[in-house]
């Protein structure tokens, strides 16, 4: 994150130019020139035509737009482009080995822990982020600490199931 | 969103000094900055993001306390061994507080600095003294049920709706701040201001000044405390009336006690008279229900949050039951004990 470091001024002038930032998202490399006002989701999802991440309420009220940066999850739709230069993102894209799907994205599959599916790209980044903290084990802890991804079709006791099915399956080994 | 410039801060000194200009906003994590400037409730001409300022650790202090940088996010802070050990009521409000995505944004320094969420302070087609000097209050006489009942005015009775000021009111923090006119500490209860005739200052920040840290002292409660918050939903939801509470028991007497309210006026509201009542005492119901009636003296309905005195005079005796009895709120199993 640190190859920009001191005082710069990004965007002086009247015009307000884009400005020069790199993100490595999804394992990849983009150098890119982004206007300030735009938030990291819109830029997925407008420009870098990464639609998995989806906009719910475009308030951070609802999870739907969670990503991963840095391999922590947090809401898209409340950062800006350009504060990120520098950082690694991974969206619902970025979790597939080729054809092989994410454990995660599996358990979701295999518990059918989704119905529209809206919310599911957020819900799966989350869990993920979840496990990286490594601050849950118990069912109580995990509906807890997915308490910041709402699903209006009501799918968490299958949610809740896929994350667990994860999480045990990673403490066995 | 309004058109702004970006400019990202070398350091504390030429962020202050920004800062002090017209129309420009620090940007922490963003995560009520962006989505006031959605709502286009703030409409700045320059953010100066304050991110990489290398105020982002956690230090010991000489004197046994814990210095907290203002851009440790709420999740270091919550989730630092030494914050848990020796300071878990501040621990257990943060992560009563917004949701795991937010707090890994969300920063300390911008934890403090959070507007309210009067539903008519959001939305600009309403008359709201604390968005626009002069134009009225929606809220009184209005939909008020997260609104203040202590310390309100003529001209606002919005609440501060953190969490983690709350706990760090009960801690008596310090807040450490830089500007174009050098450094101070404040102590937290002078920190945030009550809404009076100005109610569009909410701190007593002067302009261009930054939060670098928050101070907490040696002093803590380790066994007896509790964050009790209670809201219209388990999660993810701001409180309707919070608690938190600090005990320091001796011999079956409570030696020392700090109490601090959430979600009713426009500070974390502590009344030192209320806590004395406390000091020397063995734990009774009667001695706490003297003290929520201390705690919640002078305190007014606005309609639609009459409910809310009631509810915190439960609310302040249950928690303190809960502190008395070394069985703190869980955050994770909601069931209030
Ligand atoms: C849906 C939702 C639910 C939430 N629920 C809760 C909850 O239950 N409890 C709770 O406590 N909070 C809750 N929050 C609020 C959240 O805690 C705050 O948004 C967050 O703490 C703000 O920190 P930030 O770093 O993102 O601040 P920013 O958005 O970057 O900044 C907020 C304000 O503080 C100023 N500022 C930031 N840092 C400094 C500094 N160092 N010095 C001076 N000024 C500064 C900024 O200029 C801005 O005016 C919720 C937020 C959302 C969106
Ligand atoms: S309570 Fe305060 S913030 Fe809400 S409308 Fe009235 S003046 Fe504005
Ligand atoms: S779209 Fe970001 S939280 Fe709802
Ligand atoms: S599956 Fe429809 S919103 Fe969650």
């Amino acid at each position: 994150m640190d190859h920009i470091t001191g005082s710069q001024d990004l965007s002086a002038g009247t015009d307000l130019p884009g400005i020069p930032i790199t993100l490595t998202i999804n394992g990849r490399v983009r150098e890119l020139s982004v206007a300030p006002w735009v938030t990291l989701l819109d830029l997925l999802r407008e420009r870098l035509d990464l639609t998995g991440t989806k906009k719910g309420c475009d308030h951070g009220q609802c999870g739907a737009c969670t990503v991963l940066v840095d391999g922590k999850r947090i809401n898209s739709c409340l950062k800006l482009a350009v504060a990120y230069d520098g950082a690694e993102i991974t969206t619902i894209e970025g979790l597939a080995q080729g054809e092989a799907l994410h454990p995660l994205q599996q358990a979701f599959i295999d518990r059918d822990a989704f119905q529209c599916g809206y919310c599911t790209p957020g819900q799966i980044c989350s869990g993920i982020g979840l496990m990286n903290e490594g601050r849950a084990s118990t069912r109580d802890e995990v509906r807890e600490l997915m308490s910041g991804n709402i699903c209006r079709c009501g799918a968490y006791t299958n949610i809740t199931d896929a994350v667990m099915d994860v999480l045990e399956k990673e403490s066995v080994k | 969103m309004n058109r702004f410039s970006y400019h990202r801060a070398g350091d504390v000194a030429e962020a202050a000094q920004m800062g002090a200009e017209a129309d420009t906003r620090f940007l922490a994590g963003g995560t009520n900055l962006v989505d006031l400037m959605k709502a286009n409730v703030e409409r700045p001409t320059r953010l100066v993001d304050i991110s990489r300022l290398p105020h982002n650790k956690i230090e010991e202090l000489p004197e046994g306390g814990l210095r907290l940088g203002a851009l440790v996010t709420n999740a270091d802070t919550a989730y630092d061994a030494r914050v848990e050990q020796r300071y878990p009521l501040l621990s257990s409000a943060i992560l009563a507080g917004a949701s795991p995505q937010l707090r890994n944004a969300a920063t300390n320094g911008g934890n403090l600095n959070q507007r309210t969420r009067c539903y008519y302070f959001y939305d600009t087609a309403t008359a709201c003294n604390k968005r626009e000097p002069g134009s009225g209050c929606g809220a009184i006489n209005g939909v008020n049920r997260i609104h203040a009942i202590l310390g309100t005015s003529e001209a606002c009775i919005a609440t501060h709706p953190s969490d983690m000021c709350v706990a760090l009111a009960a801690l008596e923090a310090e807040v450490r701040v830089e500007g174009p006119g050098g450094a101070r500490v404040i102590p937290f209860a002078d920190y945030h201001r009550l809404p009076g005739d100005e109610p569009s200052k909410d701190n007593t920040l002067q302009p261009g000044e930054i939060v670098t840290a928050i101070d907490l002292p040696a002093d803590s409660f380790t066994e007896n405390y509790t964050y009790l918050k209670l809201r219209d939903r388990l999660s993810y939801a701001f409180a309707l009336v919070s608690v938190a509470v600090g005990l320091t028991m001796e011999g079956g007497k409570i030696a020392k006690a700090r109490i601090a309210l959430g979600g009713v006026a426009h500070k974390p509201w502590r009344v030192p008279a209320a806590e004395a009542l406390l000091e020397g005492q063995a734990p009774s119901p009667e001695l706490f229900g003297r003290v929520a009636d201390a705690l919640l003296q002078g305190a007014v309905g606005q309609g639609t949050n009459d409910f809310k005195i009631d509810l915190a005079r439960r609310a302040i005796r249950r928690a303190l039951r809960q502190a008395a009895a070394g069985t703190p709120q869980s955050q994770t199993d909601k069931h209030v004990a």
